[in-house]
């Protein structure tokens, strides 16, 4: 029969090798999901993972996996904080959009000065936007106990309509013979987050390596990450020790929010470039998954970020050469996390097998 | 602006057939939750129930193979959060995330070839007499089948809750996982059968969306429904009639605004929009003071220790 047997402590080994199991796992499972559509599995495999970095056309995609990184980086960094400390912020997406609108605002509130104060305005436009969004969860959790969860979840909805609104009406180009969406910050050279548009750098890239080099600071060497890693591993501990939930609270959700407001902020100033009713693209939802993939952990987070990007960008490729439904990729991202979520079984416990004794 | 145009009888009759949805929902989180497990994976077992649901309803030619459908492709959903969280014992949060997530794709993936398609319809009820009633008949009498079965599955659970034997062991292992264990009963087995019964629920939430309140197929179209069940869970306090009460509130709240939109309020469509969502968690938060009667266990992993 076989047993589990809890570790006193999560195995190391496996805790990095998990990741890179689930990953394998869902390259074969996928593949037999890809089968079953009528595509090549092997091809269909090999498209996503190894065409994008070194095909035909690698050096157009090389670049294109960092812009998509840059988002899920961002926001996953800011979300592992919470979910180390058991906070769930399940609204990234929201703060996303929120960053986005209010990062816009501000750039398109200059129009059509050029000045060298415009963009750093918006960054901090967008900060503040996610971070008030996310305020909005962390001050009912601290106040009245309410679920973070459903608050900011419900809030992605709120935010998704609100988005909708600004792209109609407040923030509709003036200019733009009644169509629907904001003018064109790539075309406001004030405003835009491009670094360098033929390299395919924007400044979301450098915010990301920033981030994940803080929260490898804050997680390693100072009090309040020390007291985040505890909070999750022993909130008995944690309280005992004097750690206050409220702060953690509030700084967590509200530092997830910030980032996840950049995140929106540079990819509408940059890769997306305006305003649009469905501005949005999931990677509030899906740095849920690198999250997790990177094991919560902020050098995890970023190969896991790299990966995801990597299979955006496939998946865009063997959607194109293999007719591959859009659809597919996003079944695959899925069943990482879950494969991810039951390798886990292995660092937690060990699996013993035992002869049935007699009573 | 018009508000005489707003018929009130029609819009309780189609407040009704609103809240159906979350109605089914709500019931089998609730008793997921009982039993002291939390899936968050609501809205992913809904919108798979909804497309596997109109798949075979449109391929069969009948609405009642089609519900038959979403309520086994919700359960077999949710056989992937029963693996995660009672085999492998991971994260229940992060499990129900995956569900969702990753029910969300599959839907999508599955429903290709079903946009644009008009679903077989169901007859609704018609009974002499009553049926023509007026005021009555329309609220009650003429109705499709399914939303009185919602109705019928909370009686249900209701009684079985209260009065039953198995009632009681399911609260049991809810209230206190190791109290249950020791007694000798089989914890895992009972969540499990709970949370296939939940997906269940759920699968038929989703049908109903797609086959009888739209009906047709389009992407993603629960639209959050999922997730506002798992908070009129809160809402209904953990108990089965208020789940009844609350999935009306919201369902009225969801006609009002869509009557409120076609009689051109001043208000804009989007802000009307939002307000099941913001009323969702306002609702929350005058809610929230009173944790006492959610079950003990809920949400914490079980492991038996021999």
């Amino acid at each position: 029969m076989i047993v589990l047997e809890k570790r006193p402590q999560p195995s190391r080994g496996w805790s990095m090798s998990t990741p890179v199991l689930a990953v394998l796992a869902t390259m074969v499972a996928g593949g037999l999901l890809f089968g079953l559509l009528g595509k090549n599995p092997f091809l269909a495999i090999e498209t996503i993972f190894w065409e994008p970095l070194f095909g035909e056309f690698a050096s157009y995609y090389r670049p294109q996996l960092l812009v998509k990184a840059a988002p899920l980086v961002l926001i996953a960094i800011g979300l592992s904080l919470g979910f180390k400390a058991g906070i769930w912020n399940i609204g990234a997406e929201g703060q996303y959009i929120i960053g986005a609108i209010c990062g816009a605002g501000v750039g398109l509130a200059f129009y059509p000065l050029e000045a060298w104060y415009i963009f750093p305005l918006m960054v901090i436009g967008g900060a503040l936007g996610g971070w008030a969004w996310a305020m909005i969860p962390a001050l009912l959790k601290v106040r009245f106990g309410t679920n973070e969860i459903l608050v900011s979840l419900m809030l992605v909805y709120v935010a998704e309509k609100l988005l909708a609104s600004m792209a109609l009406g407040l923030l509709k180009n003036p200019q733009g013979f009644g169509f629907p969406g904001s003018r064109n910050l790539n075309d406001y050279a004030s405003a835009t987050s491009w670094i360098s548009q033929d390299v395919g750098l924007h400044w979301g890239m450098a915010a990301a390596l920033i981030a994940v080099i803080f929260a490898y600071i804050l997680l390693n060497r100072h009090m309040l990450g020390f007291q985040i890693r505890l909070t999750g591993e022993a909130p008995r501990a944690a309280r005992f020790a004097g750690v206050n939930p409220s702060r953690l609270i509030l700084f967590c959700l509200g530092a997830s929010g910030m980032l996840a407001g950049l995140a929106g902020l540079f990819e509408v100033a940059g890769p997306s470039g305006q305003i649009t009713i469905d501005f949005n693209a999931n990677y509030g939802f899906t740095a849920i998954i690198v999250a997790f993939l990177g094991r919560l952990h902020p050098i995890g987070i970023l190969l896991a970020g790299l990966l995801m990007a990597l299979t955006y960008i496939g998946g865009d490729i063997a959607q194109g050469n293999l007719g591959l439904p859009a659809a597919a990729v996003q079944v695959f991202q899925g069943m990482l996390l879950f494969f991810l979520l039951a390798f886990d079984l292995l660092t937690n416990y060990r699996i013993r097998l035992k002869t049935r004794e007699v009573a | 602006m018009d508000l005489s145009q707003i018929n009130p009888v029609l819009l309780i009759a189609s407040l009704m057939v609103a809240a159906t949805p979350l109605l089914l929902a709500t019931i089998g989180e609730l008793v997921v939750e009982r039993a002291g497990v939390l899936n968050l994976g609501v809205e992913g077992m809904m919108i798979v129930g909804a497309i596997s649901g109109f798949a075979v309803a449109v391929e069969t030619d009948s609405a009642w193979l089609g519900f038959l459908a979403a309520a086994v492709g919700g359960a077999v959903l949710s056989l992937l959060f029963v693996l995660l969280t009672q085999v492998a014992l991971a994260n229940q949060v992060a499990s129900g995330l995956a569900l969702t997530l990753f029910g969300l794709g599959l839907s999508s993936l599955m429903g290709q070839s079903y946009v644009g398609i008009k679903p077989p319809a169901m007859a609704r009820l018609d009974i002499p007499v009553l049926s023509d009633l007026p005021v009555i008949g329309p609220i009650l009498f003429r109705h499709d089948p399914l939303l009185y079965i919602a109705i019928l599955i909370i009686a249900g659970v209701w009684a079985v809750l209260t009065f039953t034997r198995a009632g009681l062991i399911l609260r049991a292992v809810g209230e206190n996982h190791d109290a249950a264990h020791a007694l000798g009963y089989k914890v895992v087995r009972i969540r499990i059968m709970a949370i296939l019964f939940g997906g269940a629920c759920a699968g038929l939430g989703g049908a109903y969306i797609s086959l009888i309140r739209v009906p047709q197929w389009t992407e993603g179209m629960t639209a959050g429904v999922g997730w506002i069940a798992l908070a009129l869970v809160v809402f209904a306090s953990w108990k089965p009639w208020r789940v009844l009460l609350g999935a009306y509130l919201f369902g009225g709240i969801t006609v009002l605004q869509l009557n409120l939109q076609a009689a051109g309020v001043a208000i804009p469509v989007e802000y009307l929009a939002m307000s099941p969502y913001v009323v969702t968690i306002v609702v929350l938060v005058i809610l929230s003071a009173d944790k006492s009667r959610a079950p003990a266990s809920l949400g914490r992993p079980f492991h038996a220790t021999s």
